[in-house]
């Protein structure tokens, strides 16, 4: 009786094995990569703005506190983009006729806000609060990165749970003194072990069960 | 049906039906399997039922994409009641799995000759079943696509699945239990689609049983490692029958619900499990014998031990429902007081008295043989106790969410059209597959008949 396969099906079934559990594993390594993978994350994805506003130039540079700008950033869950008559307060005497910030000029002469880009974007089910952590001791550097050093903001982590877990689960790694919150500069001191644990102690930190509770974020 | 007389004043020696009937050779055992798939046309009967079934899948299909545009609303499902018939469907088609698994592995390794022309089709039953049951905790979460969420794996969430929660439990139990049942059975199936392939009457028929095969040759090898893989499977799974229903009455027992919290929910879930597994068999067993003339092979001796196997555990059913009710008011919690008075006099009570006339008094007829030798009776007992399972599990769902601890947390639960429609198009998917698969592949498994057959010719087949 003729044969039904050609010889080589033998090696087709043997592949089929191999190929399912390596093939398997790789497609699975895959879509993990992916998902921690700029293209998902967004992280360190500059975004154009409607102005070229560069934060390397007022921060770095000319060394504006972020609170100028960022007014509500220590008593309101959202930090608050500044209003256009910020902005003039300097431009309306300095760089007030070069074409790049027409856009600016003519929001104020409209009174239409300028729409700016949001950069760092979290889920609409997660609650955040700039104004809990500014206030127990973590820095903007510590999640926004080296804004001084940014002509255009990109978003310096990738903002996913593990990563919000990382610190909710060990704060004191990035606690700092009150007088070091907007320094971009900070780097965490040799001794951060020990001066995070005081740290904990004097913001009244909760416990890593109350910060790491599903309801602490997800409200 | 061979009853010889013995002489009087001799102890009785009763002579039981032949698990083969005698007469046959391995020739007309592989023919008369093999021709069911390979050369029976496809009869009116065949057609008319596949395409019933067929139209109930495309009832399922359309509920479920209704489903998920709509969400978990279509269902009659409020709070209180959060688990209406998903959940009772899905225990009640878990449950009818086992049997299918008791057959092929428990009594594999008990040396059973008897389970030797079921076990194909018992398998065949149990993989069906746990397709339809699969769907139910899926959908049931209301957002399907979310469900590998389950699993454990490194997320950027950086959180793992509750591990202390019996649902996750369940994923596990239900996902090896669906991969077990499905290697055995496929392993099992090797040598007879070798002998489809040799046997097959065309290239399509060729290719498509050859390559199921695997290149099997019935060399000497062979043989000797498919045993091997099969004991080995067999001990797997043995586990599996005790486990995968224990850890579904966790679901329940886990949980302090007045009705869920007891620990007899598991033994009592197994047996459960089985009992129904077996109607389940004999709903099945019965038509094919008939329409495919295969009383050969499926013989009354099958029919007789499955009814037996279906009485025994469904005495140990009505004893947890006593044991229920017993430590209900022996404990004296007055809310396991209050439960049991529901089952009794509340909305719901005429589904228990229900299950109780389905569950334990109609079986009770299975303790006379002129019962369990009349074919038509035990079809009817078969559908009859089906119906009282899954009437348990709706008593055990709804009667338990609907009177929780306080009575502002009360509620009623009325299932919807789309509650039916779901349930009956998994009903529908059962059978079509069953079709399918009486068409596709061999029933029965040809090669262990023909060991039987070996066997039988040997010892006359008057042995247990």
């Amino acid at each position: 009786m003729a044969q039904i396969f050609h010889r080589s099906a033998n090696f087709l079934a043997r592949f089929s094995l191999f190929g399912t559990v390596v093939l398997g594993g790789l497609a699975l390594t895959g879509v993990l990569v992916v998902a921690r993978s700029p293209y998902i994350t967004n992280e360190r994805v500059s975004r154009n703005q409607p102005i070229q506003f560069s934060h390397k130039h007022h921060v770095g540079d000319e060394g504006i506190d972020c609170r100028y700008c960022h007014t509500s950033v220590e008593s309101s869950a959202y930090a608050g983009i500044p209003p256009t008559k910020t902005c003039m307060n300097c431009h309306s005497v300095l760089f007030n006729n070069v074409g790049y910030l027409e856009p600016l000029r003519e929001s104020y002469r409209t009174d239409q806000s300028i729409q700016w880009v949001k950069v760092h974007r979290l889920a609409d089910y997660v609650y955040f609060n700039h104004s809990i952590h500014i206030n127990k001791g973590i820095g903007c550097s510590s999640c926004h990165g080296s804004i001084n050093q940014m002509p255009l903001v990109f978003q310096a982590s990738p903002l996913t749970m593990s990563w919000c877990l990382d610190c909710h689960r060990n704060p004191q790694a990035n606690l700092r003194p009150k007088d070091q919150i907007f320094n971009m500069d900070w780097k965490a001191p040799a001794d951060q072990e020990e001066a995070g644990k005081q740290l904990a102690a004097e913001y009244k930190l909760r416990t890593t069960v109350e910060l790491t509770s599903c309801s602490t974020c997800h409200r | 049906m061979s009853v010889t007389r013995p002489p009087v004043g001799a102890p009785e020696i009763r002579r039981l039906d032949p698990v083969l009937e005698p007469g046959h050779t391995y020739a007309s055992v592989t023919d008369k399997i093999a021709a069911v798939v390979l050369t029976r046309p496809l009869g009116i009967g065949w057609l008319a039922g596949f395409t019933l079934t067929f139209s109930l899948v495309m009832l399922l299909f359309g509920s479920l994409a209704w489903l998920i545009v709509k969400g978990v609303g279509i269902w009659g499902i409020n709070i209180p009641i959060g688990w209406g018939f998903a959940i009772v469907n899905f225990v009640w088609w878990i449950g009818i799995g086992h049997a299918g698994t008791l057959i092929s592995a428990i009594l594999f390794l008990l040396n059973q000759k008897w389970r030797t022309s079921i076990n194909r089709f018992a398998e065949a039953m149990t993989l069906f079943a746990v397709a339809c049951a699969g769907i139910f905790p899926l959908i049931h979460t209301g957002r399907p696509w979310m469900a590998y969420y389950m699993m454990p794996y490194p997320s950027t969430m950086g959180i793992w699945p509750q591990f202390r929660s019996p649902l996750i439990w369940d994923v596990f139990a239900v996902s090896t239990y669906g991969t077990v049942s499905l290697l055995f059975w496929f392993i099992g199936l090797l040598p007879d689609l070798a002998t489809l392939r040799d046997r097959a009457k065309n290239r399509f028929q060729q290719l498509i049983y050859g390559a199921l095969a695997l290149g099997w040759r019935g060399s000497a090898h062979h043989w000797h490692r498919y045993q091997s893989a099969y004991l080995l499977l067999a001990g797997l799974a043995t586990p599996l029958v005790l486990s995968v229903h224990t850890v579904v009455s966790f679901d329940f027992a886990v949980a302090i619900v007045p009705g869920w919290h007891t620990t007899i929910f598991p033994p009592y879930f197994v047996a459960g499990a089985i009992y129904s597994g077996f109607a389940m068999v004999l709903t099945l067993a019965i038509p094919l014998r008939k329409v495919y003339g295969l009383e050969d092979f499926i013989t009354m001796r099958h029919l007789d031990n499955m009814a037996k196997v279906m009485l025994a555990t469904g005495l140990i059913v009505a004893y947890g429902y006593f044991v229920e009710f017993f430590m209900a008011f022996y404990s004296g919690n007055k809310f396991d007081v209050f439960l049991a008075q529901q089952r009794l006099h509340g909305p719901y009570a005429h589904y228990y008295y229900a299950l109780i006339l389905c569950n334990i008094l109609t079986p009770q007829l299975l303790w006379f043989e002129k019962v369990r030798r009349n074919v038509a009776a035990l079809f009817v007992m078969s559908l009859v106790i089906n119906t009282g399972m899954w009437l348990e599990r709706f008593v055990i769902v709804v009667i338990s969410l609907t009177r929780d601890f306080v009575p502002s947390a009360w509620g009623r639960y009325q299932p919807t059209f789309w509650d039916f429609s779901t349930f009956i198009g998994t009903l529908g998917l059962f059978v079509m597959l069953i079709f399918l698969f009486v068409r596709g592949l061999p029933a029965i498994a040809i090669s262990e008949m023909r060991e039987l057959v070996a066997h039988e010719s040997h010892s006359g087949g008057d042995h247990k």
